[in-house]
């Protein structure tokens, strides 16, 4: 780890809707976060890989390589597999969120969720990793 | 009574009455007498001179009848006819007193006066004394031992009787000697001439006849009997044995008789001497007199040897007729017990169909009933009638078919009888057999009839049973061909629903995912501006952002109970059992609605059994139906209390989980259709409280789904309660 202590979490948030990255990022921002984005799979793919962020928001549904999709992949590579991943879906239905779970997402959240909400489930994944 | 005194033998003079009787009379009187052939005119004559010539008043004539010996009554003047008919004095009474005067010779006066020393005599002329004068027996005056008769006469003087009258009574005498022996000869010829006309007629007769006298000597014999029981020299050796053999046997039969009085009846064996062979005689004895005071036995034998073999015979023949009848009887009886003892009909006729014995069961379809002829019997004959035509048209039938019989010489035919007594036809099948008789000349035919009902109403029940089985199997496979066809069809419709489902489910949470999207960026966007992210609001602006806020938290509420519906009816709830201890299930509750209760002023309060079992349920959607209940309760309740109620009654096997509130409660209405989406009693209010209208209904299937129910009891403007009925482990498990 190159970066200094007092660097904020890197929370990489992933949506292919505007309003859905923009709203978490503004929100984990303002409460001090460093966000990064992605709207689809593939960009996920790239940025965690580049960036290596502290936690991954994944909203699943996603145009080309899905949030499932992702995540396994993400999951099993050695360099992000300890990278927390917070599902973040729509899909009310247990199905999807069981889905999620088994291809490794840590948690899964349903929208429509409070910025607040997501963000304590960030810091609680955040201090499960590092304890 | 009339005594007798001897006469006065002192020499009297005699009475000349009239100086005597002239010689004419006298004369007249010899010609009538000579006249005279039969000794009664004769004596008449006499007695009537008597009377009319010599003062005898009345007058009896009585003759000795050597034959017999006695003394008989002729005739009489004076005096009843019958009383001379009656006189009759036995000659051998040699002491009686006119057996005397008459063997004397002299007459003799017999005075009424009494002389009890002397013998009563009784005579025709009662009581009156009387002359008893001799008849004097010959012309020359020889002297008999006694003379032809005696005459009684009356009205004569005492002394001497006239010389008149003696020799009137000398004239009679020696007529009546004259015509009585004349008479006797007379007899004698007749005698003889009846005599061997007797012995004509007894050896007439073939059976031997005999007369033996008390020694069993015989004294008359026929010419059979002399056959049996005599034997002359010139006779051989051999046949004289047979006859002293005969004599021997005959004579010991006599004695066995001799004590009987009357005639007996007895067998005799004798030999007949010619041949040598037994001859069997039935004898008849009857005893009769043979003379005075000896009597002998007439004794008729009948040869029944020939009878007795022919008897012997017959009674055999009979014997064995009998015996032939008996057992003809009792194979007749048996046949009767046999015939009788079958319950069809069996009857044995003639070619011509005459019935010559039937049984009972027979004797019902073909004769007429006895009884009093009203209509029903009338009914009755004419149906005993019908039967006997059909019976007899098929009987004679046979002998015109007679080259068709069966193999085993049987003929079969179905007839139609009638029942006489219930009109009911009756089918039979008709068995004949023609049955020669031992000689062949005479032919008789049985037939037994077989009642056919039976077999008929067998036969069509069994073709009704044919008939609606094979109905039944038609209908099974129309019913399994469009049970069939159903099954595609539901299989399909099935396939469809399914589909249907599928896709409805995929619908909605394609529809939830949709709205939850846009929700969630009015949501984050509010949340922004409320936090202050995008900078300071005025209290007006932060006021609006909260309605938007609750709008769109309402809306993700709706959003989220119409997903559960949708889960629940697709089958998509996934149901976790496990223990649930539930009064830790009611703290978290109770922890969750704290907030809720503490805006309010309610009195809420809880009870639980002491006893509450663990139960094996699914704890996420039991906490999810008592919260619901819980919140609207809370919501419902404008004042009072909410209390909540655990119970368990012991042994059963389901808990109660009761939420009661004090509230506005529920019309009797709506209390069924309370359960149904989006129902709410009191819409406006409900809305004001935040409810979706789902809940309830959510709550009712879960609890469906838990194997559970839930009840309501509610009055309006009182409150409510709805119970949550729990089984203790899930059925289905």
């Amino acid at each position: 780890m190159t970066r200094g202590e007092t660097q904020a979490p890197l929370v990489l948030v992933v949506d292919d809707v505007d309003h859905g990255r923009e709203i978490f990022a503004e929100y984990l921002e303002f409460r001090g976060f460093r966000v990064a984005t992605a709207a689809d799979g593939l960009e996920a793919l790239e940025k965690a890989f580049e960036l290596h962020p502290d936690v991954i928001l994944m909203d699943l549904s996603l145009p080309g390589i899905d949030g499932w999709e992702a995540t396994r992949r993400l999951k099993q590579d050695d360099r992000t597999r300890d990278i927390p991943i917070i599902a973040l879906t729509a899909h009310a239905l247990a199905a999807a969120h069981d889905k999620a779970r088994e291809v490794g997402c840590n948690a899964v959240v349903t929208k429509p969720c409070l910025p607040k909400d997501l963000e304590q489930e960030v810091r609680r994944q955040l201090e499960a990793k590092t304890t | 009574m009339v005594n007798i005194a001897p006469l006065d033998a002192s020499p009297s003079p005699r009475p000349r009455t009239g100086g005597g009787i002239g010689s004419r009379p006298k004369l007249a009187l010899v010609e009538a007498l000579l006249a005279e052939e039969e000794a009664r005119p004769c004596a008449v004559v006499a007695l009537r001179w008597l009377v009319r010539h010599a003062g005898v008043e009345r007058a009896v004539c009585a003759v000795a009848d050597s034959e017999s010996g006695r003394l008989l009554g002729l005739t009489g003047i004076g005096v009843s006819i019958a009383s001379v008919d009656a006189f009759n004095l036995d000659l051998g009474d040699r002491t009686h007193p006119l057996v005397v005067a008459l063997s004397g010779g002299e007459p003799v006066v017999f005075h009424d006066s009494s002389q009890p020393l002397l013998r009563a005599v009784e005579t025709p002329l009662g009581n009156l004394s009387f002359h008893a004068v001799p008849l004097s027996g010959s012309k020359d005056g020889s002297k008999e031992e006694i003379g032809p008769g005696l005459l009684l006469l009356t009205g004569l003087e005492d002394g001497p009787v006239p010389d008149d009258i003696l020799w009137a009574a000398e004239l009679l005498g020696v007529r009546l000697a004259s015509l009585w022996y004349r008479r006797a000869q007379a007899e004698e010829r007749r005698h003889k001439r009846e005599r061997s006309w007797l012995f004509s007629i007894i050896n007439a007769v073939t059976d031997p006849i005999l007369l033996t006298d008390a020694d069993g000597r015989i004294l008359v014999a026929n010419a059979g009997a002399e056959m049996l029981l005599t034997a002359g020299e010139d006779k051989r050796e051999g046949w004289r044995r047979a006859v002293a053999l005969n004599n021997m046997l005959f004579s010991a039969s006599l004695f066995t008789n001799a004590a009987e009085s009357g005639p007996t009846r007895r067998e005799l064996l004798l030999v007949d001497p010619s041949e040598g062979r037994d001859l069997l005689f039935e004898v008849l004895s009857t005893p009769v007199p043979i003379r005075l005071g000896e009597t002998g036995v007439v004794s008729v034998l009948r040869n029944v040897t020939d009878l007795r073999r022919a008897t012997e015979e017959i009674e055999e023949n009979y014997r064995r007729l009998r015996v032939a009848e008996a057992a003809t009887r009792a194979e007749r009886d048996r046949l009767d017990l046999i015939l009788n003892s079958v319950l069809d009909p069996i009857l044995v006729t003639d070619a011509e169909g005459n019935i010559a014995r039937m049984n009972p069961p027979a004797e019902r379809m073909f004769t007429i009933p006895r009884g009093k002829r009203d209509s029903r019997n009338t009914e009755v004959e004419r149906r005993v009638r019908t039967n006997d035509a059909v019976f007899t048209s098929f009987v004679s039938g046979l002998f015109v078919s007679s080259l068709h019989a069966g193999q085993e010489g049987h003929w079969r035919r179905t007839l139609s009888l009638i029942d006489p007594q219930t009109g009911k036809t009756v089918p039979v099948e008709a068995i004949s057999g023609k049955v020669a008789s031992k000689h062949g000349e005479e032919m008789v035919i049985v037939t037994i009839l077989h009642d056919l009902t039976e077999a008929e109403e067998k036969a069509r029940l069994y073709e009704q049973v044919t008939r609606h089985s094979e109905e039944l199997r038609e209908r099974v496979r129309e019913a399994t061909a469009e049970l069939a066809e159903q099954n595609e069809l539901l299989r399909r419709q099935a396939f469809q629903l399914e589909q249907a489902s599928a896709a409805k489910s995929q619908f909605l949470a394609n529809v939830s995912h949709e709205l939850r999207t846009p929700l969630n960026a009015i949501m984050g966007y509010t949340h922004l501006m409320l936090e202050g992210v995008s900078g300071a609001m005025t209290p007006q602006q932060h006021d609006k952002l909260g309605r938007i806020d609750a709008n769109a938290r309402h809306l993700l509420a709706v959003i989220n109970d119409l997903l559960d519906i949708a889960r629940i009816e697709s089958g998509k709830m996934p149901v976790q059992i496990e223990c649930v201890r539930l009064p830790e299930l009611i703290d978290e509750v109770m922890t969750e609605v704290e907030p809720v209760i503490a805006g309010t002023r309610l009195a809420v309060e809880r009870a639980l059994s002491p006893d509450l079992p663990e139960i094996e349920t699914d704890r996420q959607k039991v906490k999810q139906i008592v919260l619901n209940l819980l919140s609207n309760a809370l919501k419902f309740t404008p004042q009072g209390s909410v209390a909540i109620r655990l119970d368990h009654e012991k042994g059963a096997d389901e808990i109660s989980i009761a939420v009661t509130d004090t509230g506005i409660g529920i019309a009797e209405d709506n209390q069924k259709t309370i359960f149904e989406a989006f129902e709410q009693a009191n819409s406006s209010y409900a809305r004001r409280q935040g409810g979706t209208g789902l809940g309830l209904s959510i709550c009712r299937r879960l609890a469906h789904i838990l194997d559970g129910r839930i009840t309501l009891v509610s009055q309006l403007g009182e409150g409510s309660t709805f119970t949550l009925y729990l089984p203790c482990k899930p059925r289905t498990a």
